[in-house]
């Protein structure tokens, strides 16, 4: 039977009532803002519902705060390219995942200075230097909420009043955090949050979206069809319609809506602590294994549900294809898209094996990881693994 | 069809879904047609609403706060 510990890639199993909730759309549903017969009626009010449950579930002021996407690159291209101009000056750190990284790089190819604040070999960063490194042309400061390979989470509410105190645009990636953390945007410092669909928030692949506080406009990724001033010659710039070019990927929203229910239902508090616990657990069983190192910080008490690692010297790839081929357990290997951190981590040549967990995992599956790991471990002392 | 019809005109189909998910809520009449042409509007869809009922709808439009770009009447 198939263990899957993958979940920072994408969560599985999907509920099903997110699997019905797709099918019901290319079932039911036409193309949302083009038409008012009855399935482009039933297309727009189902978008709209989703807007709203969203916008609820994260403690939006508005369903029009929220625009769809294609996924959390997307957004944090939106937000980046949207909001940066030549000669801007924008502060990130090591952290961070090539969605928020390459971006950045194209940026600065066009003029925009970037800062990198650098992390520790825990992978932490100190946000005590932030007053040493923002200048008076300071316009964004952008960070993961939690990092992809160690699941160590960022203090955002600290980091926030220091946006708000320098007057800086505060972009937040939430690809892992969405689904875990209980946000409450109306009160947050966040300006900008991106969110994938697929993962903590249950919902298929190819949907996500972005928060954007009211009265923040951005300049859009696309323009065209929109269903709206259909005689203007420019995009029109009301949210979210602005930030939402061409057919939306509709059976993609209708599942997403259905995972942000699934959750309000089983419970945001009640799927986090389970997600914890699981850490937790996982975390204690598998640093008794030994040759086993594991990454990132585990005194502190926010963290999201990632524990990654390596055995001994063996590489990462390695270590995660026996684990699918002999043990049928599911992790990720390699540089998980997040170079720096590989870098301050010291494991660059080897990456990491990354275990995730849902609150639908179990300690049976969880034990038998570690079993499988000492069995690895000893493979490898006896010069077994190639 | 005859006699006066009177529309609401939204800015975006999303402020149109609003609007109408708070009308049915609050039991208020109306329904969703597609813009009509003479409107140069900046959604594609309008609410069509009974031409005795405008002000009191209108009222509790902004009673419960929603958006809308105009009123029109059309002869």
């Amino acid at each position: 039977m198939m263990i899957y510990l993958d979940q920072a890639a994408t969560s599985y199993p999907k509920p099903p009532e997110v699997i019905e909730a797709v099918c019901e759309a290319l079932q039911h549903a036409g193309n949302s803002g083009r038409g008012a017969h009855h399935l482009s009626l039933a297309a727009s009010r189902l978008i709209f519902e989703a807007r709203y449950e969203i916008a609820d579930f994260l403690g939006a002021e508005d369903p029009s705060c929220i625009a769809f996407t294609a996924n959390a690159t997307e957004s944090l291209n939106l937000a980046l390219f949207g909001v940066l101009n030549s000669g801007d000056h924008v502060i990130t750190t090591e952290l961070e995942h090539n969605s928020v990284l390459r971006p950045l790089y194209t940026l600065q190819e066009r003029g925009v200075e970037v800062t990198i604040l650098p992390a520790n070999p825990q992978g932490l960063v100190d946000f005590s230097t932030l007053g040493v490194v923002v200048r008076p042309n300071t316009r964004v400061l952008v960070l993961t909420h939690a990092s992809n390979v160690t699941g160590n989470m960022v203090d955002i509410e600290h980091v926030g009043e220091f946006c708000r105190e320098h007057d800086l645009l505060f972009i937040v990636d939430g690809a892992q955090t969405a689904g875990f953390y209980a946000y409450d945007l109306r009160q947050s410092s966040i300006d900008i949050l991106c969110f994938t669909g697929h993962k903590g928030l249950y919902g298929p692949q190819g949907v996500g979206g972005i928060y954007v506080k009211p009265g923040l406009a951005l300049r859009p990724l696309k323009v065209g069809g929109s269903g709206i001033q259909t005689f203007s010659k420019t995009h029109p710039n009301q949210m979210p319609e602005a930030l939402e070019a061409g057919t939306l990927n509709l059976p993609g929203i209708a599942g997403l809506m259905a995972g942000v229910r699934y959750l309000k239902n089983v419970g945001l508090d009640m799927v986090s602590n389970r997600e914890c616990e699981l850490t937790g657990y996982f975390h204690k069983a598998v640093s008794q294994v030994p040759g086993v190192k594991v990454y990132g910080e585990f005194g502190a008490s926010t963290r999201c549900p990632i524990v990654a690692l390596n055995l001994c010297s063996v590489d990462s790839s390695l270590v995660s294809q026996l684990l699918a081929e002999e043990y049928n357990i599911y992790t990720r290997s390699g540089g998980h898209c997040a170079p720096l951190m590989h870098g301050a981590l010291g494991t660059g040549e080897l990456g990491a094996v990354r275990f995730s967990f849902s609150h639908m995992n179990s300690r049976e599956e969880l034990d038998a990881a570690v079993q499988a790991l000492r069995e690895i471990v000893l493979r490898a002392g006896r010069g077994e693994l190639l | 069809m005859s006699g006066t019809r009177v529309v609401v005109t939204f800015r975006t189909t999303t402020q149109a879904m609003a609007w109408e998910k708070a009308c049915k809520e609050a039991g208020l009449p109306g329904r969703l047609i597609p813009m009509p042409v003479q409107i140069s509007a900046e959604c594609g869809l309008a609410w069509l609403i009974p031409p005795l009922e405008k002000d009191i709808l209108l009222l509790r439009a902004i009673e419960l706060n929603l958006k809308y770009a105009d009123v029109i009447e059309l002869q």
